[in-house]
């Protein structure tokens, strides 16, 4: 018991995004309102966002910006002491393509409320059939 | 030898091939399109026959088109059997179109372009067939020979049609796709080699056990010759026009797949390795029950041409039983069956056909008297009938006896017994059907009665043949010299 | 000029696409030529790097000189090469052939459709030609981007619905893959393939490295859609729009297995794959599975179109199943599939999109007659069909030979049954299709109540650009089979030697 505790606690990021990105999956599959799914989906890839800037992080770090660097030599840096930069700079683009696929969802999503005028989907599995 | 590089076979098979473009643009002129599918067939055979004197003296004409895996490659080769089977294809389609263009005329048949043009890429594939160096060679042109006879067998686009067409496919490429494939892909693991050799390339390469399946799955992939159960597409094909089942069912599409079996018995496994593993006897009393029950499904048949198509599946056994006997006078029988078969057979079909032709009878029961008025048709009915039964004076007999000759070589006293019974059982269902033609009297029923000889465009092709037939008793040596340096 | 040509092939369309959107206020009639003169260039561009490294080796390209790890790298070999050839030839041909269908589906959007769809080749040949996991990822999602919006402009009534489900699905899809690189960087430090596949060399034992393999394999099958997780193929690829499923449906499940490829042979590396997990035998069940179930489900089918699109999941099948086999045979084999199957698709879609540009539907009862009326269409459809049952001198038949190879090499008999038994299976959906398309309605009768021939004012065929470039790739199965031996030889039999053991 104290294990599964200790084992709980000491990676409480990874089951915080397993947590999110499942509650974003239920949403997608089980949700019956196409808005719901599409707010589902992006707590999926939000959730996966989580996890790379969660494992950028290292105890002790600061942010990754030199201070006072600009125009000056180049100062001695220990890499140690920064947080890695990289996932973050990953995630600003990961960020843009959900945004993106976000978009382009909500637009299919007008589209279709144009055609059928519901966004509960098997609504409009009815209304398609009668078509 | 070293064998010669020729371009000859390419050429042979191209020959047809080219002609389909100037078959479609002349779709509307009948007589140029009809004049073209003929010299084609002319051409096809000069190039054949060209080749002859060269395979005559022993040398081989190779020519690789592609490779494709190691040791594997769409390649030809003219050898002395594949050249009788070509000989024999080839100028069968010269008669043969001449007949078609009588009885599509006479039928006053619809879509015959497409039916001309399916035909000569009929023809290539088989030559194709006659003239592959390997058997991925063999099975690519026997596939194109399954997919565009089907066009010719469904020609008549009604239901029956549709029904007889997918029996056909689903006999003939269901087998080749589910049993050729992987026994040749196996084939090429175990030998890494496709090509047709005279020791055969699976001696000593796998366990008899798995040797025997592989030729079970030959033997019955190969399902267009008919060996029993995969028989049953023959007779439905049997809606199609005469000229595709004369050429088709009683040539080139049955012969191709006995060909394709005896290439595989004799160059992939080879006569020396069945024997030791004596795997003859078994294809031999498997050949020897289609034998049997074909001529007994044939005698109870009413429709002549149904009784023909049974009759074929009883004498494409008797090809695979005098290859299977393993002796060098049972495969000469065997291998010059398919010849005078050949040309027996399609003398029968071109009188049925000829009957439809003239008096829209297909039941024999209907032509009782008809040849008083139909004498040469009847006539040449006749000796096509004695060559398949197999009396003398023509040719079948002289297959039939060295079949006879072939079993008792091999000692294999209960498949002369099969040899002579069905024999019998042919004479029991063939000569009915000329003395009740020639000697019953006429039916009155009211119908007018008076019918005439058929069409000079039917009639010239199965006298020739019908001649043919007979003069192959006098005159066999071409192809018994062939067959025996094949069988060296 | 020479070194440039991996980054010319991508910026190449994307230049083009942007200057298509804003011609898109200026001369409108620019668009489409712009477009040919762009997928061209690409074409000539692909076929000049594979000869290249046919000759010397792969082709290195560092995007403005940063070098790897923190640079994206390109990298050029003989599998993407090949892929490359692919994906712009077929784009291509298919802005060819579909300027009528665009016209007649898309009428007042035809400019906007032309942007996407030079996206989508962006996105696709980025997938194939970068070295970098992240990179692949967004290209990734660019393709699918363009392939959702493509697909929504489709049938009224249907489309933006089966585009909707695409998204959710490709999103999973892709969001599983990039978790599986999230892994993967934790225990490497690294983006790029090359320089991963060296580093996991010493960590093979690792869960984290498990975990990174299995998301970024179900994420890839999600994209390539596997059975069972197909479900958004069959209804996105048929209510789209004809220039869109043509260029869908060979192309971007192919890619996916490509990707896949790589990511097993070059990334993980055969011995990690096959001798550290235990997988193979199950993941060729599952392909086995895959197949069948695609072949029944297409039986089931009455609609021509939907009816391809279940064969497209039972092809997969092959090449899952094909690649998890391991072993030389198999492999070649997947790999020549990869070209054969986008060319007999290809095919096959461009001969539906004739049809239905004149017939508008293409369910079964619509058919009947068709090889009278449409016989070059059919013709070509008739060549591509008997391509995908596997009859030589078709492609088809070359692949399945290297397939069944591998199979029997394997000892995987349940693969090698599943192979048969789609062929034959494919054999039935065929000539069913034939049938009704040879038989008229026509009732009792024999032929010989016709007297006369079928006259030409029967015939009502395509237009002339879709069929001389069906003919084109139709005539291209039959070449691409023949010299199916030199195809093997000088490109894929290197790449399969250097990275099977």
């Amino acid at each position: 018991m104290p294990d599964i505790l200790g084992v709980i606690i000491a990676k409480y990021n990874y089951w915080l995004f397993i947590v999110l990105m499942m509650v974003g999956l239920y949403a997608m599959i089980a949700k019956n309102n196409l808005i719901k799914k599409l707010v589902g989906m992006n707590i999926f890839q939000t959730a996966i966002i989580f996890f790379f800037i969660s494992i950028a992080y290292k105890k002790g770090a600061t942010l990754p910006i030199i201070e006072n660097a600009h125009g000056h030599s180049d100062p001695v840096i220990y890499a140690a002491q920064y947080m890695n930069p990289l996932p973050h700079v990953l995630m600003l683009t990961a960020i843009v393509v959900s945004v993106a696929t976000f978009g382009v969802a909500l637009a299919l999503a007008v589209k279709i409320y144009r055609r059928y005028q519901t966004l509960e989907e098997d609504e409009i599995r009815i209304r398609m059939r009668h078509k | 030898m070293e064998p010669i590089i020729s371009i000859k076979p390419l050429l042979a098979v191209l020959a047809s091939l080219l002609v389909i473009p100037v078959l479609i643009s002349s779709s509307d002129r009948p007589n140029i399109r009809e004049g073209w599918t003929i010299l084609a067939g002319i051409v096809k055979f000069s190039i054949v026959v060209s080749m002859l004197p060269a395979v005559l003296q022993g040398q081989e004409l190779v020519y690789t088109l592609f490779s494709f895996v190691p040791g594997v490659s769409i390649k030809f080769r003219v050898d002395s059997l594949g050249m009788l089977f070509a000989l024999v294809a080839s100028f069968l389609w010269i008669v043969t179109s001449i007949y078609s263009i009588g009885y599509m005329r006479g039928l006053k048949e619809h879509s015959q372009t497409r039916f001309f043009s399916f035909f000569a890429l009929a023809l290539s594939a088989t030559i194709g067939v006659a003239f592959s160096a390997n058997l991925l060679t063999l099975y690519m042109f026997y596939e194109i020979l399954s997919l565009s006879t089907y066009p010719l067998v469904v020609h008549h686009q009604d239901e029956e049609s549709r029904k007889s067409g997918r029996k056909y496919l689903i006999y003939i490429l269901g087998a080749s796709i589910a049993l050729v494939l992987p026994s040749m892909i196996v084939c090429y693991n175990i030998a890494g080699t496709l090509s047709f050799s005279s020791q055969g390339i699976l001696a000593g390469q796998a366990s008899p056990a798995v040797l025997a399946i592989l030729l079970f799955l030959f033997v019955f992939g190969f399902a267009k010759a008919a060996i029993m159960p995969l028989h049953a597409w023959l007779p439905a094909a049997m809606v199609a026009p005469t000229p595709v089942s004369a050429l088709l069912h009683a040539v080139a599409v049955v012969k191709v797949g006995v060909f394709s079996i005896i290439r595989v018995l004799t160059g992939i496994f080879g006569i020396e390795l069945l024997s030791a593993l004596n795997l003859g006897h078994v294809i031999g009393y498997i050949a020897a029950i289609t034998i049997l029950v074909g001529s007994l499904i044939a005698i109870s048949q009413n429709e002549l041409k149904r009784l023909l198509a049974f009759s074929t599946v009883s004498q494409l056994s008797y090809i695979i039983l005098g290859v299977a006997l393993l002796t060098p006078k049972g495969e000469l029988g065997g291998i010059i069956h398919i010849v005078m078969h050949a040309f027996g057979k399609i003398t029968l079909f071109f009188c049925a056909g000829a009957i439809m032709v003239t008096t829209g009878k297909k039941y024999i029961s209907q032509m009782h008297g008809l040849g008083k008025q139909m004498p040469i048709t009847f006539l040449a009915f006749f000796m096509g009938s004695l060559s398949v039964i197999g009396l003398p004076p023509t040719g079948g007999f002289y297959s039939k006896w060295y079949l006879v000759l072939g079993s008792l070589q091999a000692e294999q006293l209960p498949l002369l017994l099969v040899l002579l019974t069905s024999s019998f059982l042919n004479a029991v269902y063939f000569l009915p059907v000329v003395f009740k033609g020639f000697f019953a009297p006429v039916p009155s029923e009211g119908v007018n009665s008076h019918y005439q000889e058929a069409p000079a465009m039917c009639l010239y092709p199965l006298v020739i043949t019908g001649l043919i037939s007979v003069g192959l008793f006098f005159y066999p040596d071409l192809f018994k010299n062939l067959i025996q340096m094949s069988i060296g | 000029m020479n070194i440039q040509y991996p980054v010319l092939i991508i910026i190449i369309p994307l230049l083009a696409a942007v200057f298509s959107s804003a011609l898109m206020w200026g001369n409108r009639r620019l668009v489409y030529p712009l477009c040919v003169l762009a997928l061209a260039a690409t074409a000539i561009n692909t076929f000049l790097l594979l000869a290249e490294v046919v000759h010397s080796g792969p082709v290195n390209y560092l995007l403005a000189g940063w070098s790897p790890p923190w640079g994206i790298q390109m990298r050029v070999d003989l599998l993407n090469g090949l892929v490359l050839c692919i994906v712009s030839v077929v784009a291509l041909i298919n802005l060819i052939a579909s300027f009528r269908s665009v016209q007649q589906e898309l009428a007042e959007k035809t400019d906007s459709f032309y942007v996407l769809y030079l996206l989508f080749i962006t996105g696709l040949l980025g997938v194939v030609i970068t070295a970098d996991l992240f990179n692949l990822y967004v290209l990734l999602e660019v393709t699918s981007l363009a392939a959702y919006a493509q697909i929504a402009m489709g049938d009224r009534d249907r489309a933006p619905l089966a585009s909707l489900n695409y998204v959710f699905l490709g999103v999973i899809g892709a969001s599983f893959y990039l978790l599986g690189v999230g892994y993967l960087y934790i225990k490497t430090g690294s983006l790029n393939m090359m320089d991963i596949s060296n580093i996991l060399l010493s960590v093979y034992s690792s869960i984290a490295v498990f975990t990174a393999f299995i998301f970024c394999m179900v994420g890839i099958w999600v994209k390539m859609a596997l059975f069972p997780l197909h479900a958004w193929l069959p209804n996105a690829y048929t209510y789209a729009p004809t220039a869109s499923s043509r260029i869908l449906a060979p192309l971007m499940t192919k890619v996916m297995v490509y990707v896949m490829i790589r990511l097993m042979f070059s990334v993980f590396g055969m011995d990690y794959v096959f001798q550290e997990l235990e997988l193979s035998q199950h993941i060729v069940l599952l392909a086995s599975i895959a197949i069948i179930a695609g072949a029944v489900l297409a039986l089931a089918q009455n609609n021509l179109k939907k009816m391809l699109t279940y064969i497209i999941v039972s092809e997969i099948g092959y090449l899952v199943g094909g690649a998890w086999l391991g072993n030389t045979a198999a492999l070649t084999g997947t790999i020549l599939h990869v070209l054969n199957d986008a060319l007999m698709t290809f095919c096959l879609f461009l001969a539906v999109g004739n049809m239905s540009y004149k017939l508008k539907n293409l369910d079964f009862d619509n058919l009947q007659g068709l090889f009278s009326k449409m016989p070059v269409t059919m013709a070509g459809f008739a060549l591509a069909g008997v391509s995908i049952i596997g009859i030589p001198p078709t492609c088809g038949f070359f692949s399945k030979w290297f397939l069944i190879s591998g199979a029997l090499e394997a000892g995987n008999y349940l693969f090698l049954i599943a192979l048969i038994l789609s062929s034959l299976i494919n054999a039935i959906l065929f000539f069913r299709v034939f049938e009704i398309c040879l038989f008229e309605p026509m009732q009792a009768g024999h032929g010989h109540d016709y007297a006369h021939e079928h006259p030409e004012s029967g015939i009502r065929e395509a237009p002339v650009s879709m069929l001389v470039t069906l003919m084109l790739v139709a005539a291209s199965l039959l070449a691409v089979g023949l010299y199916s031996g030199m195809i093997v030889n000088q490109v894929v039999a290197p790449f399969v030697s250097g990275v099977v053991a």
